[in-house]
């Protein structure tokens, strides 16, 4: 049980660097389409920095570094070209993951650096939660202080209420003197940042190498994630883990269900789909009116300015 | 700390929607800034509170100079604006709103909450999340949160629609207590009666500028003067109206986003020109969409020609004869990129469509109405006359009852009076008409009668023809005369 | 025509940058493209083969878009047709040529359904079209998998290759000992006629259109909204069946899970690069197909790998998109200044 856990955690640790870095971008009124495609280059690009220069921080410093780069390029064309987002964002995504293919063709299967295991001793021996928690390597530790980080960053910090204010209500923000597209871009760099590093933690750790494709399909998990998950990082982690735990699931019941590490992937979106129709049904909308508490809970309401545009005049 | 506002102007494209404005407040006044939609009113409201910039001219607080085009500088001059969908963020508390994009430490907000809330006579929680407080709640927690920074000048923009009589009372009050501590108020508002109840001095715009000056208490009819211009009255023309009755409303109770109008009971005959006058947000505009079946009424009847058409839904309501003409014009009735011919073919086409005619019937049309342009250009490089007359053409050929919203609002005199010549052809036909309009001129020699909405409801409806200046304007204002 | 010779300009520097910083001549690049794609017959038909069910889903996406819908779930659609064509194709007896076409029309049937699912999930659910289109894409991919290695599967062994071939007699007939099949070509040069005819000469197309500039308008004039959203669901997600069950009946000639491939995304690219004009469908997806044929040789001669292909097609059309904005914005600005 206790090992089972452990390897929850470190198989969700990726998926909650890209849902939380999306989450953060997205509470900001950003909406970062080129996720899948980025996830797949910083994977590729992180392995390599890692490869030439044997060192595993080289390859989490580049792979953070492009996905910033892809991801400012969807808050560029938004905010100065007044582009649609989601355009901008669906053709990066294509373009991203051919160019991880193309140029990480030479890294394909080579064995790399990995990010090292570092048990903490004595927290380590904790029952139940402490194999999952203390007996991890740097990448799974990064990923649970990023959950508590942007938990209490968001909630509790300045910063992270004026980051949701321009995300919700952008007009109420700039009444404030906010600058809203400065914060935008922020919000952006450091969520496609965590991008960037989720895919080096693929490739760095837990699906170790490179290979084209590896990482297909875990961007659009995240973006699922993070709508079922409301927006709030501590949900979102949990949509994360419930997701590593289906994973870890599925390959112990591989021998008896073959095929169900394929389905795996679809799971995530029935559920997300769900959470949506729920938002949307008036009678379920009424309930909640009437318990604001458990409505909360059960309804993710995303900011109101999401994938709008603002211009100051 | 006087407040000089010095030959503010401000245009936006063909609309100069302030020219050159002149304005001084003492302190302590309760001073209203009155004017009808599109006056110009609230350009000036944004330009002082640094939400638009101005072309020219300047602004002063006591002596210095106020920075225009920028929110926060407006604020830490000492100018703040409520504005009437008060700018909080819903999924925040109150103490989350104070502080957002301040330094003030939680506790410092909690306290400022409840002390200035009750130095004013509100009851607020610091940590009930916004998206459960009324509007007036909302009102509430905003001006505390202006006081804390430490506004002289406090600007409400129309703050008493969406709020219950109840809370307006509240406001007032410590708007009053404001006022005598010093503080400038600036009330923006249409409704007169609320003018006249809290302010001592106002302002009235009409067309971007400065029309009149008044210390309050004064009468409403030389305020509905000023805002709506010189009213003529006793011109004649053919009165309509066949004596048939073909539109019946009945107990009629509509909520619409901001308005609500209830207690509605009309008779219209065939042939007749209803106006409907009024104050705007005095409910006219649920009536009429009601009435073209675009909204649902919560009580009452609707019966077009004896047939019961209450809740139908609007595609009934068209098949039954009722035309929807709305002020709106590119935001909903015309569609961008599509051209002349194909809005009439969506109009007045049927099931199969047949370019040759529909180009036909688009230049017809073109040479009826005299609008310039081509069949193949696209509506949104129209003039706002032109898309108006395109609107006209649109409607089908057989309608009984034509509801129009401001149907000449922004238009020149040539394309009003083109408006007008096809609409009463119409009634001639049996069409009945009822429209909105703020233009006093138009509704005196256009109607047979006209209905006047104060406040929610239908004050009076009375003759065009023999209704006196004084009465109308008084009507408007929300007096009714013996 | 300089919007199109700047985001030109702009994509071959991209490229050219990508292949001199690889080791490649972007010369002898082209070369391998332009032979790869058109060199023998053999290559010619393959990109024909290839820029069939691209223009076909394509031209479903500019019905879709001009409704003011984001299809995403084009991929889910592919993946439904060429489901709905095998069991046909497997299940049915009787002539050749006649399960054939009935393989054809339930491949367009079944894109349909997987489309309206996307569509009443929009106007029933009010999930937005690109979340739910997603992730009815992933269901449906989820599904292949799981019916190539299950009920599908192969005799005795379970494989992600594909099912076992169909019987020959199903098979797309072919022409001239190439890989080329008419059918396909003439069933999308009637489709684009067709889709080009709607928006142009119906009164759906127009409603249509209309409920994609102005849903309030819409309303006015008297269209349901609703009809008209599904319709256009209903022919987008059809023509994309129709291109999956040509890609399995013509191509491949099982199913494989990935018979999407990445076609229906494509096809959006084509679209958005096409400038949503029907007219400009056809050729665009020709070069679109071409670079994708053409990149396989890639692979062969220059030892490349073959996702450079991709890389152009993606750096062409964000070339063109991000020039038209930066336009638009000069322009906007420019027009600022005057007042």
């Amino acid at each position: 049980m206790d090992a089972t856990l452990a390897s929850i955690v470190a198989a969700a640790a990726p998926l909650v660097y890209a849902a939380i870095g999306e989450t953060i971008t997205e509470r900001a009124g950003v909406v970062n389409l080129s996720l899948d495609g980025s996830i797949l280059l910083a994977a590729m690009t992180g392995f390599a920095a890692a490869y030439t220069t044997n060192s595993v921080i080289a390859g989490f410093v580049a792979a953070a570094l492009v996905g910033m780069a892809v991801a400012l390029l969807v808050a560029w064309s938004g905010i100065a070209l007044k582009l649609n987002q989601i355009a901008v964002g669906f053709i990066l995504t294509i373009l991203a993951a051919d160019l991880a293919g193309f140029l990480g063709d030479s890294f394909n299967r080579l064995p790399g650096p990995t990010v090292t295991a570092r048990p903490i001793p004595v927290l380590e021996n904790i029952p139940v939660v402490g194999q999952a928690l203390f007996d991890q390597n740097i990448s799974v530790y990064g990923s649970l202080l990023l959950i508590v980080g942007a938990a209490w960053f968001l909630a509790r910090s300045r910063g992270g209420l004026e980051l949701s204010a321009v995300g919700e209500r952008p007009e109420a923000a700039h009444s404030r003197g906010i600058v809203v597209n400065r914060y935008r871009y922020l919000a952006t760099a450091a969520g496609g940042a965590l991008v960037g590093i989720s895919g080096a933690a693929f490739s760095l750790d837990q699906k170790a190498g490179w290979a084209e494709g590896s990482t297909a399909g875990f961007g659009w998990i995240a973006l699922a994630i993070v709508i079922f998950g409301g927006w709030q990082p501590l949900r979102v982690a949990l949509g994360c883990y419930l997701f590593g735990g289906l994973q870890v699931v599925a390959l112990r019941l591989q021998p008896v269900f073959p095929g169900l590490s394929q389905v795996l992937p679809a799971i995530p979106f029935p559920l997300m789909i769900l959470s949506l129709v729920i938002v949307n049904s008036p009678s379920i909308r009424k309930l909640a009116a009437r318990a604001p508490r458990i409505g909360r809970l059960l309804i993710p309401d995303p900011p109101g300015a999401l994938g709008t545009n603002f211009a100051t005049d | 700390m006087t407040l000089r506002i010095d030959q503010i102007s401000k245009r936006f494209g063909p609309v100069q929607a302030n020219d050159a404005i002149s304005l001084e407040v003492q302190p302590g006044a309760l001073h209203a800034v009155l004017g009808e939609n599109g006056a110009g009113k609230s350009t000036l409201m944004k330009i002082l509170s640094g939400f638009q910039d101005a072309d020219s001219g300047s602004v002063t607080l006591d002596g210095a100079a106020v920075s225009l085009g920028d929110p926060k500088a407006a604020i830490a001059s000492g100018i703040g604006m409520l504005h009437q969908d008060p700018l909080v963020v819903l999924p925040f508390t109150a103490i989350q709103n104070f502080i957002l994009g301040t330094d003030i430490d939680r506790a410092e907000a909690r306290r400022l909450i409840v002390e200035t809330g009750q130095r004013l006579g509100f009851d607020l929680d610091p940590d009930r999340v916004a998206r459960t407080m009324s509007v007036g709640e909302r009102q509430q927690l905003e001006i505390v949160r202006l006081l804390s920074l430490g506004v002289k000048v406090l600007i409400l923009d129309e703050p008493t629609s969406g709020i219950s009589t109840g809370q307006r009372e509240l406001l007032f009050a410590a708007l009053r207590t404001l006022a005598s501590e010093g503080l400038i108020v600036l009330f923006v508002s249409h409704k007169l009666e609320e003018v006249l109840d809290l302010c001592r001095s106002v302002t009235v715009i009409r067309r971007g500028t400065v029309v009149g000056e008044r210390p309050l208490p004064c009468p409403p009819e030389a305020l509905v003067e000023m805002m709506f211009g010189e009213i003529v009255t006793g011109t004649t023309h053919a009165t309509g109206g066949h004596g048939t009755p073909l539109l019946r409303v009945a107990n009629l109770h509509v909520t619409g986003r901001r308005q609500t109008i209830s207690d509605v009971n009309l008779l219209v005959d065939a042939g007749e020109v209803l106006g409907v006058a009024g104050l705007e947000g005095s409910g006219q505009g649920p009536l009429l969409r009601a009435l073209a079946g675009l909204d649902q009424t919560t009580e009452g009847t609707i019966n077009l020609d004896e047939s019961d058409l209450t809740n139908r839904g609007h595609r009934s309501f068209m098949a039954a004869g009722v035309h929807f003409l709305p002020a709106g014009r590119l935001e909903e009735g015309l569609f961008p990129d599509l051209t002349i011919a194909e809005h009439l073919e969506l109009a007045l086409g049927d099931k199969t469509v047949d370019w040759g005619r529909a180009d036909e019937r688009a230049k017809s049309a073109i040479e009826r109405l005299s609008i310039k342009g081509a069949p193949n250009d696209p509506v949104e490089g129209l003039s706002g006359g032109n898309q108006q007359r395109v609107l006209l053409a649109m409607m089908p050929e057989r309608v009984r009852l034509l509801l129009m919203e401001h149907p000449t609002r922004g238009l020149d005199i040539e394309s009003a009076d083109v408006v007008w010549t096809q609409l009463l052809e119409r009634r001639t036909e049996g069409t009945a008409i009822v429209f909105v309009s703020a233009d006093l001129d138009e509704l005196v020699s256009a109607s047979d009668r006209i209905a006047v909405c104060f406040d929610g409801r239908i004050l009076d409806i009375v003759d065009a023809n023999t209704v006196d200046a004084n009465q109308l304007g008084s009507l408007i204002g929300g007096q009714v005369t013996a | 025509m300089k919007r199109a010779a700047l985001a030109g300009g702009a994509s071959l520097l991209v490229a050219s940058i990508l292949l001199i910083v690889s080791g490649t001549n972007p010369i002898e690049a082209t070369g391998v493209l332009i032979s790869g794609s058109f060199g023998t017959s053999d290559k010619i038909a393959d990109t024909i083969m290839a820029w069939a069910p691209l223009a076909l889903a394509a031209a479903g996406l500019v019905v879709t878009f001009s409704a003011g819908l984001w299809n995403i779930g084009v991929e889910g659609q592919v993946i439904a047709g060429a489901i709905t064509a095998t069991a046909v194709a497997r299940s049915m007896g009787g002539p050749g040529w006649i399960v054939m076409a009935v393989a054809l029309l339930a491949g367009f049937v079944g894109g349909a359904f997987w489309g309206v699912l996307a569509g009443l999930l929009r106007t029933r659910g009010g999930v937005n079209e690109i979340f739910g289109g997603l992730g009815l894409g992933f269901v449906a991919q989820a599904f292949a998998t799981y019916l190539v290695i299950g009920p599908w599967k192969r005799e005795g062994i379970a494989s992600t290759s594909g099912t076992d071939l169909f019987r020959e007699d199903v098979w797309l007939p072919t022409v001239g000992g190439t890989r080329l099949s008419l059918a396909p070509v003439v069933v999308t040069i009637g489709v684009l006629w067709w889709v080009a005819w709607i928006l142009k000469s119906t009164r759906f197309g127009l409603e249509l259109r209309a409920v994609g500039k102005n849903l309030a308008s819409a309303r006015l004039v008297g269209i349901r909204s609703e009809p008209v959203m599904l319709g256009a669901f209903v022919i987008g997600g059809g023509t994309a069946g129709l291109a999956g069950a040509f890609v399995t009946m013509g191509i491949q000639h099982k199913l494989v899970p990935a018979v999407a491939g990445g076609r229906g995304f494509l096809a959006i690219l084509v679209v958005l690069l096409a400038a949503f004009a029907p007219r400009w469908i056809a050729p665009v997806a020709l070069f679109f197909a071409a670079i994708s044929v053409g990149s396989s040789q890639l692979n062969l001669r220059l030892d490349l790998d073959s996702s450079l292909g991709g890389v152009l097609q993606g750096v062409v059309v964000l070339a063109a998109v991000l020039v038209a904005g930066w336009q638009l914005q000069r322009k906007i600005n420019r027009q600022e200044e005057v007042r």
